[in-house]
């Protein structure tokens, strides 16, 4: 899928071998050990999230699988300061952002609650419609650059949402008034059942910034450290005032859209048999513990911990108590207006209290 | 007579058309490999070909844009779009392109084309994600709106709208989709612009449309056990052309008229309702008609908060007990 004219950064292959130099952040242990940690951490997760769906204590989850590599490497590059516009499979960037695992759990239950994540405050919750979150990024970074702050803005969007004329327009208005925001397709090649060349007749997504004057290139999604890299420069050029970006990130979605999907339907199963191949965690591991940073006792006990850190937000979400019914009410004007009171006594009323909702 | 769910009569009717009629085209976003989101259009594909089921990109403008293009040259498009919510992001199309073609070019140009939605909530997916907008096709004029509640009135009326001239809003309500019903065998055709009475009564006029039929006819049968109220049910089916005909005859009979909608309360087609019964049918009315709708609330997606807002069997009951006290 590369094209010539479209830069394209890798480190670590599938194999876990290194091509290129290495950027200095490599030799950073602490550093490359909490990549790891937060790719671990949303795997798990994911899995438990699933789970929970079959089993009915979760509603309709998007998993990640596969896709941690992009997800960790590109929140891990942003500073705290700097604004996150994330899409519906991000929670794995939300936890390194600090969202907590039962704030993401909460959300996924239609709880608003879980929208309200202590940190990181500025962050945007999750957008569900496709590409809205662009055009919110553009103008969150031309307000940070009125008001002479050095924050960044990073939105995600999928190969799928780039079809869509918000993500155009977005790049497009970014383009003109040099805003500060990176913008990340996350091509995973699938948008629920169409595939990426169903998608787009252009041989890369990257260049689509072309036509608007954002300068595109491509990473391996699957190399935590490729992605690191390029977002990491990427914002510290927009952060100079050199404007926005554009980086298509190529992963593989390795499992459905949705607990809602059943990807067998429509896709091959040997070509998801080679892409488990490209897998992102494995490759990591090998660099690790080829530096002699990592071994199976550390393997382990990362594993346990991580473990029940999610049990424990397993528990304390499922202990949470349903909101009040009345409470549908709530945030929808900074004053509720007469009518509205009025609707809200009659839910009051069928309940004899504020009513938990049951 | 054969038992299909709601979903399968999606594809029924659409496959009843491609067959009939080889200018009928299927557009849509994961419509056509993953058989839709919602499962509503399963085989389509293997029977019709790439030619005529079609998968888009994620391009609801592009969709709708395409599926005009058609119409006005000679196809009879069906356009999924596949959350009624998304129509915001097409409404150009949909509003100002769509239903004043035919109207600005006198005539010269006809719009059969179909745009089919999964519409409303009851499945927890948020306010993004779960309205009932049919009011908002409703006040567009030129377009058709429908909205069934059955299997078979899936079938019947899709396969009218498609076979209309004039572009249809089909709205599928997606809490039903799993619900079975008889549905004719053989070549099925409704009309459109019919209401139907489901249930004859003589004390209250319930009036209702897609999801919230199944509820008002439990509820009607809970006041008749429970009460000894007898209510009569009407599934209203098409808000455009509106049958009003058959909802005054309704409301005259027991001059005690409730409708039951699960849009939010400002502007549901309740209160046009509401307001052409009480110019129609003012003198024979014994109470205000009484509109049984969600607040005027962005839909939660929280389980007990989207139960709560939506009318229920319950609230229906409740609500028409107390209105005939």
């Amino acid at each position: 899928m590369a094209d010539e004219k479209i830069p394209y950064t890798q480190y670590l292959q599938a194999d876990g071998s290194v091509v290129g130099n290495l950027p200095e952040f490599a030799e950073d242990q602490e550093l490359v050990l909490a990549l790891y940690r937060h790719m671990n951490r949303a795997r798990r997760f994911d899995t438990k999230a699933v789970a929970m769906q079959r089993t009915g204590r979760l509603p309709t989850f998007p998993p990640a699988l596969g896709q941690e590599a992009f997800h960790v490497g590109f929140a891990s590059a942003m500073s705290a300061d700097d604004i996150l516009f994330p899409t519906y499979r991000d929670g794995p960037a939300q936890m390194v952002r600090g969202v907590q695992l039962e704030e993401l759990l909460l959300f996924t239950a239609g709880d608003e609650r879980g929208s309200d994540f202590q940190v990181p405050r500025c962050d945007f919750p999750q957008a569900i419609p496709i590409a809205t979150q662009t055009a919110h990024a553009v103008g969150a970074a031309y307000a940070m650059k009125l008001r002479g702050e050095k924050s960044v803005a990073v939105t995600t969007i999928g190969d799928g949402g780039s079809s869509k004329g918000d993500f155009y327009e977005a790049m497009n208005f970014a383009g003109v008034w040099q805003a500060p925001v990176i913008f990340l397709i996350n091509n995973n090649g699938w948008a629920i059942s169409t595939p990426r060349d169903r998608q787009s007749a252009a041989p890369t997504l990257a260049q689509k910034g072309d036509a608007v004057g954002v300068p595109g290139q491509q990473v391996d999604g699957n190399d935590v450290l490729a992605v690191y890299h390029v977002v990491s420069e990427a914002i510290a050029a927009a952060r100079s005032g050199k404007g926005p970006a554009l980086i298509e990130a190529l992963t593989h979605r390795l499992t459905d859209h949705s607990t809602a999907d059943d990807a067998s339907r429509y896709r091959d199963a040997d070509l998801l048999s080679e892409q488990w191949k490209e897998e992102p965690m494995i490759r990591l591991r090998t660099y690790l513990s080829n530096q002699g940073w990592w071994g199976k006792e550390d393997e382990e006990s990362m594993l346990t911990e991580l473990d029940q850190e999610i049990e424990r937000a397993v528990e304390n979400f499922e202990a949470s108590d349903a909101p009040e019914a009345a409470a549908m009410f709530d945030y929808m004007y900074a004053e509720l207006p007469a009518d509205l009171m009025a609707q809200r006594a009659e839910v009051i009323a069928a309940h004899g209290h504020e009513g938990d909702g049951s | 007579m054969a038992e299909l769910t709601y979903r399968d009569a999606v594809a029924a009717a659409i496959a009843q058309e491609m067959r009939r009629d080889e200018t009928v085209v299927f557009l849509g976003e994961d419509v056509a490999w993953a058989g839709g989101v919602f499962k509503t259009t399963v085989g389509l594909l293997d029977e019709f070909g790439e030619k005529r089921v079609r998968d888009t990109p994620i391009s609801e403008q592009a969709i709708i844009g395409a599926a005009m293009g058609a119409a006005m040259t000679g196809l009879r498009p069906i356009a999924e779009i596949m959350f009624s919510d998304f129509f915001a992001v097409c409404w150009d199309l949909i509003a100002n392109q769509i239903p004043k073609t035919r109207y600005m070019t006198s005539g010269q140009v006809i719009m059969p084309l179909v745009i089919r939605t999964a519409n409303g909530g009851g499945v927890r997916f948020g306010a993004q994600h779960s309205q009932s907008i049919e009011n908002w096709a409703m006040m567009i004029p030129g377009l058709k709106v429908v909205a069934p509640s059955t299997p078979a009135d899936v079938k019947g009326l899709l396969a009218a709208s498609i076979r209309d001239d004039d572009p249809v809003i089909f709205f599928e309500q997606k809490s039903l989709y799993a619900d079975k019903g008889e549905v004719p065998d053989g070549e099925y055709v409704e009309e459109l612009g019919k209401a139907k009475v489901l249930r004859e009564g003589t004390d209250a006029t319930i009036i209702a449309l897609a999801a919230m039929v199944p509820r008002a006819m439990k509820a009607a049968e809970r006041l008749q056990a429970e009460d000894g109220i007898s209510a009569s049910v009407v599934d209203v089916r098409c808000l455009v052309p509106l049958d009003t005909q058959t909802i005054f005859a309704e409301i005259r009979k027991t001059g005690r008229a409730f409708t039951v909608e699960e849009n939010p309360r400002l502007c549901g087609w309740g209160a046009e309702i509401s307001s052409l019964a009480m110019e129609e049918c003012f003198w024979d009315l014994d109470l205000p008609l009484i509109r049984i709708t969600t607040p005027h609330i962005p839909l939660p997606s929280a389980d007990a908060l989207e139960d709560e807002a939506l009318p229920s069997v319950e609230r229906i009951y409740n609500t028409v007990r107390e209105g005939l006290d």
